[in-house]
């Protein structure tokens, strides 16, 4: 990427969250920033969807402090939660719309050109299909288009729910190099998974394992 | 801002929509069949049925929007969208503002297209029809602007369906007295075009401030 | 979202005076000294007004006893519409702060607002059978009542909706406070429209009073008042002992879980 992404930090402090009158997550704590990838893992139903929505802001917060930062200033005014994508596990994709315009849609939303889509089709490996509607596709192809979002999507932070879901293990290896490329940008990504990412292990990956203080 | 985004979403929305026309004339049938069975209802008698026809339009006009509304965040509710919508280049509000836009026009619009159809077999004036597009063109907004709220409130519930309607007809009142009233009164000069402002005014406050409670009723249902 | 560039979000709990008054279990501590003196108040206020009403206050020239309704009608016109009051202000309560007490406030108003409503309606309707000779006239007044009567009902249709009482309460907050944003428009359309369509319906609440009338009236209205604190402090009480038991039962379902 030719544009050098604002980079941003995080610090979780004594995090609680209460969804449903159920104590989620507390006593949360952890660290990360830009060019650094934070792994949440554990097991399923520990918290790591909700901590991940707490992160984007969606939640409200029982108590701690959730605070991110910029730590480099720069000409634009955004502030971090304007600056994230978030890939949830629902695909967010238009059945009735072709791959082309499923994508020129996110990419109008988030900054991307028209450049964009076409790159991140081929990056996903479905550059053949652009034209069909979105209907045709299986689960596997539906998660990639959903990851797609973020090659359109000018945002230096990456939240993302369970990337490899329904991928098989070329998928696997793909979000890695996502993963990996966006962090040689100066990307911060967080993402919650059960399964080990074949990513190049060096210093830049962190991983936090939920539910283990108890 | 730029208005791309915003374009985006509209464009969006009515190219989904007549993709899948199917919902679009379903809800046309749905309101020229409410005008039908009025007839049946009362009996064929041309100068009751034209004395009443613009009464018949608005409720139909009426019914059939309340009957859209669960589908108005439905969708993109569902499938995420409205998640992944929540970091984009433009505010909530302003993503409920330019859906408010694209809802009116796959689901109002299309009614107004049909009223000359109901309009004729009701024997209604050419007069009292253009007047009754204009009530609708300048009160259906403010329909469209409560059935949001509405939508975005009951969104989160598995089984929508009749609670928005149920919940959204007690305020849309006053749109369906001033709507009616801006069309023919029989009382005083004037009445008309009063009750034509006060229309267009709950028209405008409507969608200036929806688009706020519709965004906040949004984000809580994703906590 | 705040403009600044540095976004340094604090969400860090703090303890006033207000919040310890408002804690659940802080409120049902000391609102357990509230009940009996309220229920005093009310049966005292009533035993007085309805004296006054009965006995001691004079029959109309025109309507003779059946002015007598008037002493209910009123309080609970007039109750139908400041529970409304006391709901939006306890939705602003949860959406602006939060507070668990809010939603509880808001959830036990609505049953009783629908129900004061009902009677306003209900006593306004026999007292219409003499004045205006049918049940039902598409007056001004009975016309918006009746609307707030459907918006009473739809809010507790939607308590009803949600399993989830802490998510309903935010989103009926929104509601709540559209409607208090509406009861203006629609009290001013509906008299609008009833005065294009009829010019010549007694309203009887229109009359000179002279003192005898409305002193008792006073205390009556009164009295109501007392009454819905009362019952809605009570009705609180309920429904925090409800939530606390709901959340004892989860509790020794999820040990039961992790032990099994």
């Amino acid at each position: 990427m030719s544009k050098i992404l604002p980079s941003y930090s995080l610090k979780v402090k004594n995090l609680q969250l209460i969804r449903s009158r159920r104590d989620i997550l507390s006593n949360i704590c952890l660290s990360v920033k830009s060019g650094e990838a934070l792994i949440l893992r554990g097991a399923n139903g520990i918290g790591k969807t909700s901590l991940l929505m707490a992160l984007a802001g969606y939640l409200h917060i029982e108590a701690g402090l959730i605070g991110w930062e910029k730590t480099k200033q720069d000409d634009d005014e955004k502030t971090a939660y304007e600056d994230m994508h978030f890939i949830s596990h629902q695909y967010a994709i238009k059945e009735n719309l072709s791959l082309t315009e499923n994508l020129k849609f996110w990419a109008d939303m988030n900054g991307g050109s028209k450049d964009d889509v076409f790159m991140a089709l081929e990056k996903a490996g479905l550059g053949h299909g652009a034209d069909f509607e979105a209907l045709m596709l299986s689960q596997g192809q539906k998660k990639r288009l959903s990851l797609a979002r973020l090659l359109v999507s000018k945002k230096p932070i990456w939240l993302l729910d369970e990337p490899t879901s329904a991928l098989d293990s070329e998928g696997d290896k793909w979000v890695a190099s996502l993963i990996d490329n966006h962090l040689d940008d100066g990307g911060l990504v967080i993402a919650a998974t059960h399964l080990d990412l074949p990513m190049k292990k060096n210093k830049r990956i962190k991983t936090i394992i939920l539910g283990q203080d108890k | 801002m730029s208005m791309k985004p915003f374009n985006a979403i509209l464009i969006r929305d009515i190219k989904l929509a007549s993709r899948s026309f199917g919902d679009v004339l379903t809800l046309v049938l749905f309101f020229i069949m409410i005008g039908v069975i009025i007839p049946f209802a009362i009996g064929p008698n041309k100068m009751l049925l034209a004395s009443i026809a613009p009464g018949i339009i608005w409720m139909a006009a009426f019914l059939s929007s309340l009957l859209a509304i669960d589908r108005f965040f439905r969708a993109d509710f569902e499938d995420g969208s409205l998640l992944a919508m929540r970091h984009a280049n433009i505010s909530l509000s302003a993503i409920a503002f330019a859906k408010l836009i694209a809802l009116w026009v796959i689901t109002i619009l299309p009614l107004i297209i049909a009223t000359p159809i109901l309009a004729m077999m009701l024997f209604m004036d050419f007069e009292i029809l253009i007047r009754t597009i204009l009530s609708l063109l300048a009160g259906t907004p403010a329909l469209i602007a409560f059935g949001g709220i509405g939508a975005a409130i009951t969104v989160s519930l598995k089984r929508g369906g009749l609670i928005a309607p149920v919940l959204i007809l007690p305020i849309s009142i006053p749109i369906l007295i001033f709507g009616i009233s801006s069309i023919k009164a029989n009382a005083g000069i004037g009445v008309e075009s009063a009750a034509m402002l006060f229309l267009i005014a709950i028209s405008l406050l409507a969608m200036v401030f929806a688009p706020f409670a519709i965004a906040l009723a949004l984000r809580l249902d994703q906590e | 979202m705040k403009k600044s560039s540095s976004a340094t979000e604090q969400t860090l709990k703090k303890m006033n005076w207000f919040d310890k008054l408002a804690h659940p279990g802080q409120f049902l501590k000391w609102s357990k000294y509230l009940v009996l003196p309220l229920t005093i108040i009310t049966i005292l206020l009533f035993t007085i007004g309805l004296w006054f009403a009965f006995f001691n206050s004079p029959e109309d020239y025109q309507m003779g006893d059946t002015v007598r309704i008037m002493y209910v009608h009123v309080p609970n016109a007039w109750l139908s519409q400041f529970t409304y009051m006391a709901m939006a202000v306890s939705a602003i309560g949860t959406l602006v702060w939060r507070h668990p007490i809010a939603d509880v406030s808001m959830k036990v108003a609505a049953p009783l607002g629908a129900a004061f409503t009902a009677i306003a309606l209900f006593t306004g309707s026999l007292w219409g059978r003499p004045t205006w000779g049918t049940f039902w006239e598409w007056d001004g007044r009975m016309t918006a009542t009746l609307i707030l009567l459907f918006m009473y009902l739809g809010l507790i249709a939607l308590w009803k909706s949600f399993d989830d009482q802490l998510r309903a309460a935010k989103l009926i907050a929104v509601l709540t406070l559209v409607g208090a944003v509406n009861i203006p428009i629609i009290k001013f359309s509906v008299d609008w429209w009833n005065t294009l369509h009829q010019s010549s319906s007694i309203s009887p609440s229109g009359i000179a009073m002279p003192p005898s009338i409305y002193i008792p009236l006073f205390v009556m209205m009164f009295a109501f008042t007392f009454l819905f604190i009362t019952l809605h402090i009570v009705g609180m009480r309920t429904e925090i002992l409800r939530r606390k038991a709901d959340a004892l039962e989860r509790k020794s379902l999820n040990q039961n879980e992790k032990r099994g």
